[in-house]
């Protein structure tokens, strides 16, 4: 990298040397915001009765909550003066238009829609993303850790990889420094926290304590509605998103039926004790 | 062609969940009747690599030992495993927040898919994974040649630490990538078991009411029962404590012999997280609080009466 930069330098024209002077003009940040939708989280899921899969006709659809913790964080970057810009993108079916409006109602500039009805996985949703990447040229992608879907936490991890990238997952405070080009990214870790800092460009994925949301106001879901949204088709970026994996069945949890209720601490404790057998 | 389990450590100590995962290859390794290796990347790590080789079924740990993996940072953990996939059918690790931050960006470098979380092995390809925060559970087959896997730790037991006798082997280290630089880490030191293999969790929630009466109430029973303590999301997000105590869907996934939740109402994320212990014991003033549809003992009653009638019974 360092080598790289070296040369970088030695080259540079000369207007780029003036806007060394001013470097509140610096600012080019770029931030991509990748956002998915998915059943909303009030929602008590179903499991369909031939077991293909969970029921979501007629089901209330939102912006998965960790994209919102994204969306947030991006647009908090934009408007302390350290991004540019913030692009929402979704991939997916026509009605993913309705999550982009979402986020360009919550602030985004734009957005862009991959548009398939094929069932997209986080390999194949990485390099859809790594794609648009390639052409947006981004400093920053932020990302949620995971879908409430599928749980899977990979796509944020697969996209660095395929980008070549560094990565900070499951952060709780992000701190961009554009001069350095370097972000500073504590993560939550099972033992309690880390600090990582990062050579940009870079990979975010967001924690539930990142920030809290902001809600869309009437006034900001009218003007998204006249925003920029791209739609694209993968074909059209020469992406493979065939499933690696084929779900065979999906089948409710073993159910866990309610117990009793015990009067006091006595019975409490009685009950640990002789019939659980847990406690000595 | 083996099976290779990526250990999860603190270069001095091999983590339990290390042995929940290769429990899991265990259970592949039924079918394929191969090797499981276990990869020991880390710096001044031989304490652990000894540790790995007396695992019960491990028939070689592959050890490399560099200054740029002492911190397990994801991209040169990452490199490093993708340069010893070769010769490897399966590559596994726990779903901990380490195998969790790893593992996918392996997947993709070799372009294959991962398979989260998996509590269950049916075939060599084909595995059990929740879905929806656990209210539903897919069967998933992988088309993939290789399949790289995080093992829900709670889906198996660990084997046994002792009994192993395998053969350790000692490789280059990929080059530093110098991507990521870790600055501090700031770790919850107690005395405490572990959350995740905690035989029991006396776990609080918002009705805990401050961080002071989380300690105030819940220590002195944790203490009696030598328990580890644990939080809903709503104790976390009040600040009554650390982010590290957190059940839930997006926090530690647990499954003790005896969980007892106090003060929590039960929410569907947090249930995802623990019901899978053995015995859930809830004390909650709500009659109506959901966490009394899982609870094998339920105590109707107002905690801060409740818990320390429990300790001096205890």
């Amino acid at each position: 990298m360092q080598a790289s930069d070296g040369l970088k330098s030695m080259v540079r024209s000369p207007t780029e040397r003036i806007i060394d002077f001013y470097p509140a003009k610096e600012i080019d940040l770029k931030i991509l915001v990748p956002v998915k939708r998915v059943i909303d989280y009030n929602i008590k899921v179903r499991v369909k009765a031939d077991n293909t899969g969970v029921d979501l006709a007629n089901v209330k659809m939102a912006m998965n909550p960790f994209d919102e913790i994204a969306i947030e964080e991006a647009l908090r970057l934009k408007e302390a003066g350290v991004a540019s810009e913030v692009v929402a993108i979704s991939c997916g079916v026509t009605a993913c238009q309705e999550t982009l409006r979402t986020a360009m109602a919550l602030g985004a500039d734009r957005g862009i829609l991959v548009e398939t009805d094929v069932e997209l996985q986080p390999l194949a949703v990485a390099k859809l993303l790594k794609a648009i990447a390639l052409n947006e040229s981004p400093q920053l992608i932020i990302l949620g850790k995971q879908a409430i879907d599928d749980d899977a936490n990979q796509t944020g991890q697969m996209l660095a990889a395929l980008m070549g990238w560094s990565q900070a997952t499951f952060a709780s405070k992000v701190v961009v420094d554009a001069s350095a080009g370097s972000v500073t990214v504590t993560r939550e870790v099972d033992g309690g926290s880390e600090t990582l800092t990062l050579t940009l460009p870079a990979i975010v994925t967001t924690d539930l304590r990142l920030n809290e949301p902001r809600y869309a106001t009437l006034p900001n879901i009218m003007k998204a509605k006249k925003k920029p949204l791209d739609v694209i088709k993968p074909e059209i970026l020469g992406i493979d998103v065939i499933p690696r994996l084929t779900t065979l069945k999906v089948t409710d949890p073993a159910p866990r039926s309610a117990g009793v209720k015990v009067a006091n601490v006595a019975e409490l404790i009685h009950k640990l004790k002789n019939e659980a057998k847990v406690i000595a | 062609m083996s099976i290779l389990v990526i250990a999860e450590h603190d270069n001095l100590t091999l983590k339990v969940a290390t042995r929940n995962a290769i429990a899991a290859a265990a259970k592949i390794n039924i079918t394929l009747a191969t090797e499981i290796h276990v990869l020991v990347a880390g710096v001044a790590c031989g304490d652990v690599a000894q540790q790995a080789a007396a695992v019960a079924g491990v028939a070689k740990v592959i050890v490399a030992d560099a200054a740029h993996y002492g911190d397990q940072t994801a991209e040169n953990l990452a490199a490093l495993i993708v340069a010893q996939a070769g010769g490897h059918t399966h590559i596994l690790a726990a779903a901990t927040s380490n195998g969790k931050n790893i593992l996918p960006r392996v997947a993709a470098l070799l372009d294959v898919a991962q398979i989260s979380d998996i509590i269950a092995v049916l075939d060599v390809d084909t595995f059990v994974r929740p879905i929806y925060a656990g209210n539903a559970l897919a069967t998933v087959k992988s088309a993939d040649s290789v399949k790289v896997i995080t093992v829900r730790t709670t889906g198996f037991d660990a084997v046994e630490a002792s009994g192993g006798s395998a053969i350790i082997e000692n490789i280059q280290a990929s080059p530093d990538l110098g991507q990521a630089k870790l600055v501090s880490r700031e770790l919850t030191k107690s005395a405490r078991p572990e959350l995740a293999a905690a035989k029991i969790i006396v776990s609080g929630g918002r009705g805990m009411g401050s961080g002071e009466n989380y300690h105030k109430v819940l220590e002195p029973l944790a203490d009696k029962l030598g328990a580890a303590m644990g939080a809903s999301r709503a104790a976390v997000d009040a600040g009554f404590v650390s982010n590290d105590y957190q059940v839930g869907q997006t926090g530690k996934i647990v499954a003790p012999q005896l969980y007892i939740a106090i003060g929590i109402s039960g929410a569907i994320q947090h249930l995802a997280g623990m019901k899978d212990s053995k015995v859930i014991v809830a004390i909650n003033k709500d009659p109506d609080a959901p966490i009394f549809q899982v609870a094998d003992y339920g105590l109707v009653a107002d905690l801060f009466q409740a818990v320390p009638e429990l300790v001096a019974a205890l």
